[in-house]
């Protein structure tokens, strides 16, 4: 019960509007656009690596939290910060490291799922 | 505006339509995004109140949430959150993992190497590709210029 107690509402609600927000530009996006959701998702990711590496994306890590690391902006945040810090610490061949080993779970955590999802699940026709 | 003729009306109305539908998107896209995103935060305030470090935190919740839109692809039922939430199940991490999991599941008729193997990057490895190329490029500039 402690962990419950523990929890900050002000912060759940920054991260809860902050999130959401970042949603609903993805949503004009796709409503005013036209645009595939594929390259809605390569924007918003690239988008986030050069945040990331200007510095401005971390200040919205640090106001909303999981708000901002939970979009695929925080992803390419993520990709961007890895690569900066492995680069000062071991050079070059630090930025090829970085931004893989940096989200290497959650691309892992993807493709095994994956994988195992469709190991156990069955086609579903798209009625479209 | 004026409205003379049966022609200016319509272009009133076609005008005017789109407007609530995106409104209404927009919302939906709102409120299931913000869910998405506190509920990520809860795990991480969860796994901080257990004693995990900042990094661990993040790439727990990442696989969490990843895992958990895995399951509800499997079932079938992210697709329909898909279509009432569009954006706000689409840009948080959830849409990226049912980017990589719904071709994987379709396209398994295909066989296990090139239809789940293969297919399972139609629209994750374009992301992989920019994303993973744009860092490379950010650590090669940090490397020499700063």
């Amino acid at each position: 019960m402690d962990f419950i107690q523990s929890i900050d509402l002000m912060q759940l609600l920054r991260c809860f509007i902050v999130g959401g927000l970042i949603c609903i530009v993805g949503q004009i996006l796709i409503d005013k656009t036209k645009l595939t959701s594929a390259r809605i998702l390569v924007i918003f990711v690239t988008t986030g690596v050069i945040l990331g590496a200007i510095g401005i994306y971390q200040y919205l890590i640090y106001f909303a939290g999981c708000g901002a690391t939970v979009p695929l902006l925080g992803f390419g945040a993520n990709l961007a910060k890895g690569a900066i810090t492995e680069a000062q610490s071991s050079g070059l061949l630090g930025a090829f490291i970085g931004g893989v080993k940096a989200s290497a779970g959650g691309i892992a955590a993807a493709i095994f799922f994956g994988y195992i999802a469709s190991l156990i699940a069955k086609p579903h026709i798209k009625k479209q | 505006m004026k409205i003379n003729t049966k022609k200016d009306y319509l272009d009133y109305v076609d005008k005017k339509s789109p407007n609530s539908p995106i409104l209404k998107n927009c919302f939906n896209a709102f409120w299931v995004g913000g869910l998405i995103c506190t509920i990520g935060q809860i795990i991480f305030d969860f796994c901080e109140y257990k004693g995990f470090d900042y990094t661990s935190c993040s790439t727990i919740v990442s696989i969490t949430l990843i895992g958990i839109s895995a399951f509800l692809t499997g079932l079938n039922i992210f697709n329909k959150i898909g279509k009432f939430a569009g954006a706000g199940s689409l840009v948080p991490i959830t849409g990226f993992a049912n980017s990589i999991v719904s071709p994987a599941i379709e396209y398994k008729s295909e066989g296990y190497v090139m239809g789940v193997g293969g297919k399972m990057f139609t629209v994750a490895g374009p992301v992989l590709v920019y994303g993973i190329s744009a860092s490379v490029i950010v650590g090669i500039i940090a490397t020499f210029f700063v």
